[in-house]
């Protein structure tokens, strides 16, 4: 069974043809071309996928497409504008929050949702608002630097 | 993942009238435990039954002596609710000890209490603090309700609409919880509600039990030392690679002791 999903990705109107049984990720990445947003593990576990819907950061790759219907989705490349990057990027760029780059785009958005919640999370809640972001290379301790420094220039920047 | 038929009604008779025509369809609630059951094809549903659209599921109220929350009410806003925090912080507090971030932004309540998965969290809140279960056709009771391993006392066709949390003298939950997952080894919520002192057990059996001989052990004194000479059976309890049963006898009275200390006791 096809349906025609449509959303608003990155403040674009999109849409494509998906099998009901299509993941959100998979129209994401596979439908729209957006291959920002990564697929670790395909268990709800590593946090590769995590995008926003509707201002909050969920995994992309356990919920299917059909379910973002009419919704707001962000990805990771509606984050930088004009090619500046967005001061959380800056700040994993600064602190090299990021050895293979496979979890940074999930990273990210994960801890864009934080600082809107909490715009001055310290070590201790950045670390447990990760807890569903796994960095293979196990990079944490720079991470969570550049999570804290990102949440900084963010408060400057408002 | 199978093939399955998508359906997103916008009322409740709708959705009997999908379940009725589809033996195999299922609800689709947070889909935080039934997409990946079916990702990994352990699960065939013909139809899947999104209850997102439909108006009413999703509120928290205070109706006096108790608080109702909405079958789709997402982990996250049961943590960040002003109500909830004020009536019954220890239901926030487990709300937000739910796996993480992200889960918690999609995982509902309603769909936590009708998988009824043996190391969830919600289901030692419903139980330990007497709450009233409301589906699409009646009022159930948390004491009828939990009935074994991902079994409830919901019948073909019904759903949770909401569930009715009475305001306790005093809550508190504690949860020794698997590192990785976040899912409770052993959570124990105790509790001095109008109907008695209650104590639920969540992750040491098939579903959330009471631990009557804590329960009997407190209402004699309301102390860690009321506790101390009870030892629980391990021998109907899970054994699995997180804990053996005989560590999760012994967790059940460290986890209520918990509680009990921080309710002052």
């Amino acid at each position: 069974m096809t349906t025609k999903v449509s959303f608003t990705l990155n403040g674009e109107a999109v849409s494509a043809e998906v099998d009901s049984r299509t993941l959100l990720v998979e129209m994401i990445r596979e439908n729209l071309g957006k291959t920002g947003t990564h697929v670790g593990c395909d268990t709800s576990q590593c946090g590769a996928c995590v995008i926003h819907l509707d201002g909050r950061s969920v995994k992309s790759c356990t919920m299917l497409a059909v379910q973002a219907e009419g919704a707001d989705v962000a990805t990771i490349e509606g984050v930088a504008t004009n090619g500046k990057l967005h001061p959380m990027q800056e700040a994993f760029r600064e602190h090299h929050g990021l050895q293979c780059g496979y979890c940074t785009p999930g990273m990210i958005m994960s801890s864009l949702d934080l600082v809107k919640q909490n715009p001055d999370p310290d070590e201790k809640q950045i670390r447990e608002w990760l807890e569903g972001n796994l960095c293979r290379c196990t990079g944490y301790q720079n991470i969570v630097r550049a999570v804290k420094a990102g949440a900084q220039a963010m408060r400057a920047d408002d | 993942m199978y093939e399955f038929n998508y359906h997103r009604p916008t009322s409740l008779e709708d959705v009997s009238e999908i379940l009725a025509a589809n033996d195999e369809a299922k609800i689709l609630a947070g889909g935080m435990t039934l997409l990946p059951t079916m990702k990994m094809r352990l699960a065939q549903p013909s139809d899947l039954v999104d209850l997102s659209a439909i108006d009413g599921l999703s509120d928290i109220s205070d109706t006096g002596d108790a608080i109702e929350i909405g079958a789709m009410v997402r982990h996250a806003d049961v943590a960040g609710s002003d109500i909830v925090q004020n009536a019954i912080p220890a239901l926030a507090e487990l709300a937000n000890s739910i796996g993480d971030a992200q889960v918690r932004n999609r995982g509902t309540l309603g769909g936590s209490i009708a998988n009824s998965d043996p190391a969830s969290d919600y289901p030692a809140a419903v139980l330990g603090l007497d709450a009233v279960i409301k589906t699409n056709k009646r009022e159930i009771a948390a004491d009828d309700y939990f009935k074994g391993l991902f079994e409830t006392a919901l019948e073909a066709n019904e759903l949770v609409v909401s569930v009715k949390f009475p305001k306790p003298k005093k809550a508190a939950y504690a949860k020794f919880p698997n590192p990785a997952s976040r899912y409770a080894v052993v959570g124990v919520m105790v509790a001095e509600t109008d109907s008695g002192l209650r104590v639920a057990v969540t992750g040491a059996g098939a579903c959330a039990y009471r631990a009557t001989e804590i329960e009997a052990a407190l209402g004699k004194s309301f102390s860690t030392d009321a506790l101390a000479g009870i030892s629980m059976d391990a021998a109907d309890l899970n054994d699995d690679l997180h804990a053996s049963s005989e560590y999760r006898a012994h967790l059940i009275g460290v986890m209520a002791g918990r509680a009990v200390s921080t309710l002052g006791g």
